[in-house]
């Protein structure tokens, strides 16, 4: 990164589709923007089963509690989880600083863990066979991925453990201010 | 329980042999193939008769196929399309996948290993070079009166002097951690990872997630068999040595220099975690010791062991890095071809370095992630490098070695290796080649 572009603003149109996207070994690699790497994934809930999506909300709100570093390996800053269209519809949006094909295997795992899986299992479409099908998992996230069109970082392409230490390091130099008076 | 009357040897069990010989076979006709599998399974050696008579047997042998191997002995469709998509691209499609590009790329293979008419690898091992000779001449006179199966290329491996420890052309020490499979009757090394089921490397057993990998078909495949991830790789010795020389003002600092690259020191192996300064080889000649150490914990900024050194990358032993290190996992067979270059001569030129073989389940989920994220992606850790020996360098990126009270950074590695070789194989169980040599 070129000195101090982080404090540049920056945001990135991208195309439906490009033969210049690097293939993983799933697939193409959606290109990296200003906003870091992410996918969307939207689906149907199965019809009476919107209470239950809600729900687990809760859930993993407490299984991240429990262990806050559960889903480290995945070098996340955000997960959204949104119902709507009167709860007919769900979305699931994060945003990693890894691309999601280098490491399916190890986000499949952790939604194992994290119970996000079984928050699948209400939705259209998805693989009654998931726990022994990683492959079938991994096409139901393809298929239901909706590329974004435009991406804008007000601080581009900065990591979560770059701002991790960035306020460590301002915590520590407070300290060190306030050991000096 | 594994059926070791019917998984070939090769992955469970490593024969003392001192050398070893690739052949990369083609068939003019399926019936040709059919005939020459039919004339050797006899010789394979099952795992339960190699590890019995391991002690007596002069010579082992291993057969596995290509993709267009299985479709040129006649293999249905349906059967050819139930096998796993890496599997039937082969690795040069997938090379810039993986990220064997610039000089590592499929244009610089050698031993013909990308001609679309490679069907089949046979691994011979001997335990003396006369055993070898004797086997050769066996089989080509076998093959003069059996036309129909043409060696594309072959290769010879033998091990290196000093002839004291198993090492490769820079002299690193080799075959420190391999995994331990559940139910062999072995028990892992203090620190190092549970014993592994058997599915992570054979077809019809259970994986770590407790359920059956996905089978190949027909039904004679669902058992038994693995997959073989080819990898040939050019090590450029003197440049490695200039590399060190350039870098470090005595020979103790060319040393340390050498073992932050690896992560281990390079003639005993022992961890740099446990002795970060001075080489121990009584530590690293101790099994019940060189393994037993994590990143995480005893060295989480990485001033012991660099976080971009080998070893730390290929084995991340931190589960803030992943917690399915037991889902990456292969078992590297191999050895290293070429001449020796003594220590005080300078670059000669050979063609020399090793020739690896790696056995998976799941190409992609093993073999693969290792190689395009762990040792080629810059973005690993945030690092913006790539694996000083298995990563493709070409003098753009760094090694980043962490030191206090500020870190050290070696610009512009140079490219040690150069992959030179490779090609994804099946590796049958004895009942599988049978049905291979019977096919109408």
């Amino acid at each position: 990164m070129k000195k101090h572009e982080w404090m540049i603003p920056s945001a990135m149109a991208i195309p439906r589709e490009s033969k210049d996207w690097e293939m993983g070994r799933y697939g193409p690699i959606w290109p990296k923007t200003p906003a870091c790497y992410g996918f969307t994934i939207i689906a149907k809930v199965k019809p009476g089963r919107e209470e239950i999506v809600r729900q687990y909300g809760t859930t993993i709100a407490e299984a991240i509690k429990g262990s806050p570093d559960l889903l480290a390996p995945l070098k996340l800053h955000y997960l959204r989880w949104v119902l709507f269209d009167n709860d007919t519809r769900f979305m699931y949006q994060g945003i990693f600083d890894t691309d999601f094909d280098k490491y399916t295997e190890d986000a499949v795992a952790l939604f194992t863990i994290s119970g996000v899986n079984t928050v699948f299992e209400n939705l259209e479409g998805f693989p009654e066979d998931w726990k022994t099908n990683t492959a079938a998992f991994i096409k139901f996230v393809r298929e239901h991925q909706c590329n974004s069109f435009l991406e804008y970082g007000e601080y581009p392409y900065v990591s979560a453990d770059e701002i991790k230490k960035a306020l460590k390091l301002k915590a520590h130099f407070s300290e060190m201010l306030d050991q000096m008076q | 329980m594994l059926e070791l009357d019917d998984i070939q040897h090769y992955l469970l069990c490593r024969p003392r042999a001192v050398i070893a010989q690739y052949f990369f076979l083609s068939f003019d006709s399926a019936e040709s193939g059919r005939k020459w599998i039919g004339a050797l399974a006899d010789k394979v050696g099952v795992a339960k008769s190699v590890m019995a008579a391991e002690e007596t047997d002069l010579r082992w042998i291993t057969l596995a196929f290509t993709y267009q191997g299985l479709k040129k002995l006649g293999l249905d469709q349906a059967s050819l399309a139930s096998f796993p998509d890496p599997f039937r691209q082969g690795m040069a499609t997938r090379a810039k996948m993986l990220g064997f590009t610039g000089d590592n790329d499929p244009s610089h293979w050698e031993d013909r290993i990308t001609d679309p008419n490679l069907h089949a690898t046979v691994i011979l091992f001997a335990r003396t070079q006369e055993e070898k000779q004797r086997c050769i001449d066996q089989y080509e006179s076998w093959l003069k009166t059996n036309p129909g199966v043409n060696t594309l290329s072959t290769l010879v491996l033998e091990a290196l002097p000093p002839y004291d420890y198993i090492h490769e052309h820079f002299g690193y020490r080799d075959r420190i951690t391999t995994p331990v499979i559940e139910g062999m009757g072995a028990t892992p090394s203090p620190g190092s990872m549970a014993p592994s089921k058997a599915g992570e490397f054979f077809f019809g057993y259970e994986d770590e997630t407790g359920s059956l990998p996905l089978q190949p078909k027909p039904e004679a495949f669902s058992k038994n068999g693995s997959f073989l991830a080819y990898v040939k790789m050019k090590e450029h010795v003197g440049t490695f040595r200039d590399f060190l020389k350039a870098h470090g003002a005595t020979v103790d600092e060319q040393e340390l220099l050498a073992a932050k690259m690896m992560g281990r020191w390079r003639k005993s192996g022992a961890p740099l975690v446990l002795c970060p300064d001075k080489d121990d080889p009584e530590l690293g000649w101790d099994e019940q010791r060189n393994n037993n150490f994590d990143y995480g914990r005893m060295d989480p900024k990485g001033y012991a062991c660099p976080v971009g050194s080998h070893i730390r990358r290929m084995n991340v032993r931190d589960d803030q890095v992943s917690r399915i290190m037991n889902r990456r996992l292969i078992i590297r067979r191999g050895g290293t071809y070429g001449p020796h270059l003594p220590e005080d001569a300078p670059e000669d030129g050979a063609n020399r370095g090793i020739a690896v073989f790696a056995g998976c389940i799941d190409i992609a989920r093993q073999f693969e992630f290792l190689v395009s994220v762990w040792a080629n992606d810059p973005e690993f850790q945030e690092l913006n490098e790539r694996d000083p020996f298995v990563g493709t360098q070409d003098g753009s990126f760094n090694m980043t070695i962490p030191k206090r009270p500020l870190k050290k950074t070696v610009k512009g590695l140079p490219a040690f290796t150069s992959v030179r070789g490779g090609a994804y194989f099946f590796l049958p169980g004895i009942k599988a080649l049978r049905f291979l040599a019977s096919l109408k």
